[in-house]
């Protein structure tokens, strides 16, 4: 391989062991041979999958059918894989989804995304037993594609709000479903639009003349053999969007279409035969698929952004621009300061978002086992952790991978760059499967209720600081290292948290309602739960990194470290104000701060290229003129250009057409 | 419209408005009589049948868009060019809301953008009188279509590292353009690829064997009747971008392709028949177009915003969710705190923006004629004040209208929300006409300069005179009103131009060399830039809507005044930390501030929607299923889903040749 002269220097400066790291960040030495298998397997059929007019010149239209023609083939190479994985535990499931995750063909999603995210998930959490015998090998095989159906065009947050009914009919023993408005209508499902022909419905069930709430239904859409969507069912796809535009989100309706009663999932909640509803044992159990659902989807930020970061910082490698010196070369842009202010924090969050959902996995898992035991104690921590960490990972990835496209000027507007594509579905992630600031509040309502009863409660572990930072002493003296800026964010959540809770306080005294007072204080509660998970995350950067830093070459380990350092400098330069206002850090601790933040962007600088090669992304995955490994950068944006359907006419057709009698005067 | 027809939550926001929206619709015009001109252009232009899309843009693919943008500019030309008989038309070149009709035409940007926001300025500003004579009637009546090409593939920011090269042979009395490399090839010139036949080629100029720097040529690139590329030239697009894809941005390359002597534009330097090189009388004067484009950015996005926020503000008026109090309706969004904390600093920034930019026009008019009488002194204040005003406005817009569309939920990710393509508009003006980054430290640059004058007592020109005050550590009383706050920021530029400067001596201290030690404080530098900016925005907005806002009624006037009071006092709360570290602001001010703010969301609230409705900006040119006037959301986004192609069967072709094989498979 040609290697642009810059980035092989670059290569050759790098002080770590670069496989090292890419093993630690697979998570062993075999994932990563199992991944590169996969990735061979997938250049085999490089041409049927990567060949023709580049997918952003096509129509719509176009953009799906292509979108379907090489999503089948990945999804065989993939299938073929998951044969070996042990079907059905969750565990091993999310290396499925994660394989899956990694090998997104095109830029603008799957259409089979849903399928493995939600489809499967929510059937393994909600069906029971015997309906998991009946559908779960169908699904796994793929002889039916799924996708799930809950956000409607009215509602989304909000689901108690949902309009779609099912109304339980005892006398033929089956749930008639029904779209009883145009905002009832199902909106936004992918794969749903032209793809799915099974869908998992969340509708009100009414039985016996009464509502009990939400529940999941599965609902054959269309007919397996034509494909021509059922009788009483509307369906279609909700058109162009910002990005994902080959997810195929769909909508669909429903006129009085009548479904067998076992179509309900009944792992929880039942409706017998004649209709008596049985209540499910807790209704906190359906938490278990939103925090999988949540978790899968830092991690999916964290894929993204570490594309955006590898593009940005391998360009920046290679581009040069303005002689900072007279009578010198024009230096690589990567020598700026200001450069490597924009790019270095994006590798870093790569890993502390990764190792802080890492965790956050394992937690689940513990908290999964507990709660077979009837244990529910720690759901509500959870819950409210991978709410606030969903929240503040998409909008953290999309800054940053936003910061990355901008950090490559006017050739990262360019969509062979592949940043718009990646920024658009980090865009995504900040609105979908909980809007953050919903999440955020729901979070803050957690901690709100924990202050509460900071007296009496038992403390879990995420929240145990919320007393510790009360004791006499903690804060008075402002220490500049990372466990002393951690102490530091500890004790400005604490403050917020108890701020929140007075203001509340003082507003309803004033005669405000609960709910008044809580709207009116929601600026400061979402400020507040964004608080918490800052000492979260930098906390279990901070510890997961001690704790695995010991199998680490000492190489490694410097620069791992560093980007620990780099990681809460940063959060604490951007949070003074926080800090200035609740902690005793003087002025002069924060220049020291600056000081050190711009020295660890230097000691990072040589290894820069070798951080993001670690991310080992190959090149087909990447898809970008600006990121391939070679650096060969102008020569691709050319050739790329130079496959545009325009470029194959010296003259379009409507020059004759307008532009000619336009310039004559003739139009 | 009827007015039963409309959503009737929007109807009773209306009632609601305390002021007369049409005051204000004529107070953001200038004027009465303004708006009644824009709202002639606007009937005549919406009235073109033929100017109307059948299948949306968003679902056509590269090349159709191409050919239907070009159609319409056509069209739309073809009537300005008319309406230009009988109305001056020479305002487009200033601040105005007047042609904005243009988005309603093309959803994105005219494939013509450039010919009349470069290329005829270029001529008018940068040509000799003879030569103007010859060029600007034909360019005026679009006889020729033009462009500008400066940036190339290698180099953007750097101006003097342009490879392209015009080298003059006496012989023949003609210039002979060559781009030598691939990296010299133009790159992005809005028009280029297939549209126009002329252009401005920006090219380093060789006489006599030397090199003379860059400077401006006029270059015919395709044949008038046939269009085809000239000989020596290779032009073509450069392919699909986040937005900006019916611009038509394009390359182009030269090889040994000669012009005659005279085009090159001769209005400052000169190159004379034997080749004699002479000087423009100042190398500052070529600033003037460069400076013209960044001005009107500010306005610009002041009309990006007002879009946005229209959009956003009337689905939140329209949109229910959730139900806070049990038992009783879902309220509408808007009265939801954080999603008032999310909008209604939009409409204020709009409004900061628009009156901002209009003083920085006619300061830029009144530098422009004192130019012309030869006098340059203001001119590089100017500059610093363009750079840092078009980088800090361009940037908060885009962040303010992202915040506009996650406000909209999954919704606002809909391309038929309009609110995308808006995002990625102003996204692109962060990067084009000079990168954010390198405009902040091009005012860095003169602020270190007014620093060290300051220092020494020095008088400084006005945006910088309070460096004078703070330079003798003056201590201000802190104060919790718009001219305290706004004194306070000019505590925080002059105290981060301070920081920043001696960081730069400090770096140098060690041994670092000027441009070394620069780099290495280029954070800071771009920090104080920040700081010196927001002090000029809050100033400005504040100084120049008090002095125009005295016509107002008394209603009017207090709505006006207050939403510039918001968006001082947004910042002071967003910059709260370094108002704690350069003033003497205390704790409990800002619990003051806090509470302030939340007071101006209050009153902003009753008439937010009488807010945007008075930005008058017609459905059409709006574009957005979320915003029309009339509030039917959810059937105009169903209605524009059903416009998709992909819609129009039932069942994809591509199910029968690759999803069935699949559904089919067996285990």
């Amino acid at each position: 391989m040609n290697v642009n002269k810059d980035l092989q220097n670059e290569r050759n400066k790098c002080s770590f062991n670069v496989r090292e790291l890419t093993e630690f960040i697979d998570g062993g030495k075999n994932r990563t041979l199992e991944r590169k298998h996969i990735e061979k397997l997938i250049l085999a059929q490089k041409d049927e999958l990567f060949g023709g007019t580049p997918e952003d010149y096509l129509s719509h239209k176009e953009k799906y059918e292509r979108a379907i023609q090489t999503n089948v083939i990945i999804l065989k190479i993939v299938q073929d894989f998951m044969r070996d994985a042990n079907g059905g535990d969750l565990t091993n499931y999310r290396d499925v989804l994660t394989t899956l995750l990694n090998f997104v063909v095109s830029r603008e999603g799957t259409p089979f995304a849903l399928h493995f995210m939600m489809f499967l998930p929510v059937f393994l959490s909600q069906a029971d037993e015997e309906q998991q015998m009946e559908w779960l090998p169908r699904a796994w095989n793929c002889n039916i594609i799924g996708s799930y159906a809950q956000t409607e065009l009215g509602h989304g947050t909000f689901i108690r709000g949902l309009e779609t009914t099912a109304t339980y009919d005892a006398a033929t023993k089956e749930f008639v479903l029904h779209s009883p408005t145009v905002t009832s209508y199902k909106w936004w499902p992918g794969a749903l639009g032209h793809t799915a022909n099974y869908c998992v419905v969340v509708a009100q069930l009414h039985t016996k003349g009464q509502c009990h709430g939400i529940h999941s239904f599965i609902v054959q859409v269309r007919d397996e053999e034509t494909h021509m969507p059922l009788a009483g069912i509307r369906v279609g796809e909700i058109g162009a969007k910002m990005g994902l535009n080959m997810i195929n989100n769909g909508f669909i309706g429903f006129n009085h279409v009548r479904i067998p009663r076992r179509h309900l999932l009944m792992k929880h909640a039942q409706v017998l035969e004649d209709g008596t509803y049985v209540k499910s044992r807790n209704s906190k159990l359906n938490y278990g698929a939103m925090v999988f659902v949540r978790v899968v989807i830092v991690f999916d930020s964290v894929n993204y952004l570490s594309k955006a970061v590898t593009i940005a910082t391998r360009f920046a490698a290679v581009r040069r621009q303005s002689q900072l010196k007279a009578n010198e070369p024009e230096c690589q842009i990567i020598d700026f300061l200001t450069q490597q202010h924009k790019l270095f924090i994006g590798i870093a969050t790569c890993h502390a978002l990764k190792m802080t959902a890492t965790k956050l996995w394992d937690t689940f898992n513990e908290v999964q086992q507990q709660l077979r035991g009837g244990n529910l104690e720690r759901l509500p921590e959870l819950h409210a952790l991978a709410c606030c960490l969903k929240a503040v990972s998409t909008a953290d990835t999309a800054a940053l991978a936003e910061g990355g496209r901008r950090a490559c000027g006017g050739h990262g507007y360019m969509r062979s760059s592949g940043l718009p594509q990646t920024c658009a579905v980090l865009d995504a992630a900040c609105t979908f499967e909980g809007d953050n600031t919903v999440l955020l509040l729901q979070t803050a309502r957690f901690l709100v209720k924990v202050w509460r009863g900071l007296d009496t409660l038992k403390l879990t572990p995420t929240v145990a600081y919320l007393r510790t930072t009360l004791t006499e002493g903690f804060n008075d003296k402002w220490d500049n290292t990372v466990e002393g800026i951690i102490k530091g964010f500890q004790t400005v959540s604490m403050r917020k948290i108890s701020e929140c809770v007075s203001c509340m306080a003082k507003r309803m005294m004033s005669g405000m309602s609960q709910e008044e007072a809580w709207n009116m204080t929601s600026v400061q509660l979402v400020a507040a739960a964004e608080s918490h998970c800052r000492v979260i995350i930098i906390s279990y950067f901070h510890e997961e990194f001690v704790k695995v830093s010991s199998s680490f070459s000492p190489a490694l380990r410097r620069v791992m470290k560093l980007l620990v350092e780099l990681y809460t400098l940063y959060w604490a330069l951007d949070k003074l104000q926080d800090l200035l206002k609740y902690t005793s850090i003087s002025k002069t601790d924060t220049e020291q701060l600056q000081e050190r933040y711009e020295d660890t962007l230097n000691a990072l600088r040589p290894d820069a290229v070798g951080l993001v090669d670690a991310f080992d992304i190959m090149d087909e995955i990447l898809q970008s003129t600006l990121g391939a490994y070679d650096g060969r950068v102008y020569e691709r944006l050319m050739e790329e250009a130079l496959k545009s359907p325009l470029n194959a006419e010296p003259v379009n057709r409507s020059f004759h057409q307008y532009l000619k009698p336009l310039m004559q005067g003739k139009l | 419209m009827a007015m039963s027809s409309v959503n009737p939550d929007l109807v009773r926001e209306r009632q609601k408005c305390s002021f007369d929206v049409q005051e204000l619709v004529h107070f953001i015009d200038g004027g009465e009589e303004h708006t009644l001109e824009r709202r002639e252009v606007e009937n005549l232009v919406l009235d073109i049948k033929e100017l109307k899309d059948v299948v949306p843009e968003e679902f056509l693919s590269h090349k159709e868009r191409y050919e239907n943008s070009i159609r319409k500019a056509c069209i739309l030309y073809e009537f300005f060019r008319k309406y230009s008989e009988t109305n001056n038309t020479l305002d487009a070149f200033s601040p105005t809301n007047k042609y904005r009709v243009q988005m309603g035409v093309f959803k994105d940007i005219s494939p013509f953008m450039l010919h009349m926001g470069m290329f005829v300025p270029t001529i008018m500003n940068q040509s000799a009188p003879d030569q103007a004579a010859e060029w600007l009637p034909k360019a005026l009546n679009l006889e020729i279509i033009g462009t500008y090409a400066q940036t190339e593939l290698g180099h953007g920011t750097f101006l003097r590292g342009l490879e392209t090269t015009a080298t003059y042979d006496p012989k023949t009395e003609e210039f002979v353009l060559n781009s030598p490399t691939l990296t010299a090839y133009k790159w992005w010139p809005g028009g280029l690829a297939h549209t126009a036949n002329h252009c401005i080629v920006v090219a380093q100029l060789y006489t006599n064997g030397k090199c003379y720097g860059v400077h401006p040529f006029f270059v015919q690139i395709r044949d008038s009747e046939t269009h085809m590329p000239l000989t020596g030239v290779k032009v073509g697009e450069i392919g699909p971008k986040l937005g900006f894809n019916t611009a038509n941005n394009g390359f182009l390359g030269f090889n040994n392709f000669r012009i005659p002597r005279m085009n090159m534009l001769m209005k400052n330097a000169q190159v004379l028949k034997d080749g004699t090189y002479v000087k423009a009388k100042s190398d500052k004067l070529t600033y003037g177009t460069m400076v013209f484009v960044r001005v009107l950015i500010v306005t610009d996005m002041a009309y990006e915003l007002s879009r946005a926020s229209t959009i956003a503000v009337r689905y939140a008026a329209v949109r229910h969710q959730s139900q806070p109090k049990p038992g009783e309706p879902e309220p509408a969004i808007i009265e939801y705190v954080t999603q008032q904390h999310k909008l209604f600093i939009a409409i204020a920034t709009s409004h900061a923006y628009r009156v901002t930019g209009n003083w920085l026009w006619n300061t830029y008019s009144k530098v422009t004629s004192d130019m012309g009488k030869g006098n340059l002194d203001q001119l590089p204040e100017l500059h610093a004040l363009a750079c840092c005003l078009k980088a800090v406005c361009s940037r908060d817009a885009t962040l303010r209208i992202e915040e506009c569309r996650l406000a909209c939920g999954g919704h606002g990710y809909m391309a038929s929300s309009g609110l995308p393509i808006i995002q990625n508009i102003a996204a692109a003006t962060i990067t084009y006409e000079g990168e954010y980054t390198v405009l902040m430290l091009q005012t860095a640059r003169y602020l270190v300069k007014a620093w060290k004058q300051a220092s020494v007592g020095k008088v400084m020109t006005p945006t910088v005179a309070y460096l004078v005050d703070f330079s003798k550590n003056s201590n201000h009383i802190w104060e919790n009103t718009p001219e305290g706050i706004i004194r306070g920021f000019h505590a925080v530029g002059a105290g981060k131009t301070q920081a920043a400067f001696e960081a730069v001596q400090a770096h140098e201290k060690t041994g670092l060399d000027f441009e070394d030690a620069w780099n290495r404080a280029s954070v800071q530098l771009v920090n104080a830039s920040e700081a010196h900016c927001r002090a000029i925005l809050c100033e400005m907005s504040w100084a120049e809507m008090q002095r125009l806002s005295q016509t107002l009624s008394p209603n009017l006037r207090k709505v006006v005044l207050e939403l510039i009071e918001m968006y001082i006092v947004f910042w002071a709360l967003e910059k709260r930390g370094e108002l704690l570290m350069y003033t003497k602001i205390q704790k409990d001010d800002i619990a003051v501030l806090q509470k302030r703010y939340e007071e101006l969301l209050a009153a902003v609230r009753p008439n937010a929607v009488g807010l945007v409705d008075a930005f008058d900006i017609r459905d059409e040119i709006l574009n957005s299923t979320l915003g029309a006037f009339d509030g039917r959301v959810y059937e105009r986004l169903m209605e524009e889903a059903l416009k998709s192609p992909l819609n129009a069967e039932p069942v994809n072709r591509s199910f029968h040749q690759y999803l069935k094989p699949l559904i089919k498979a067996k285990l």
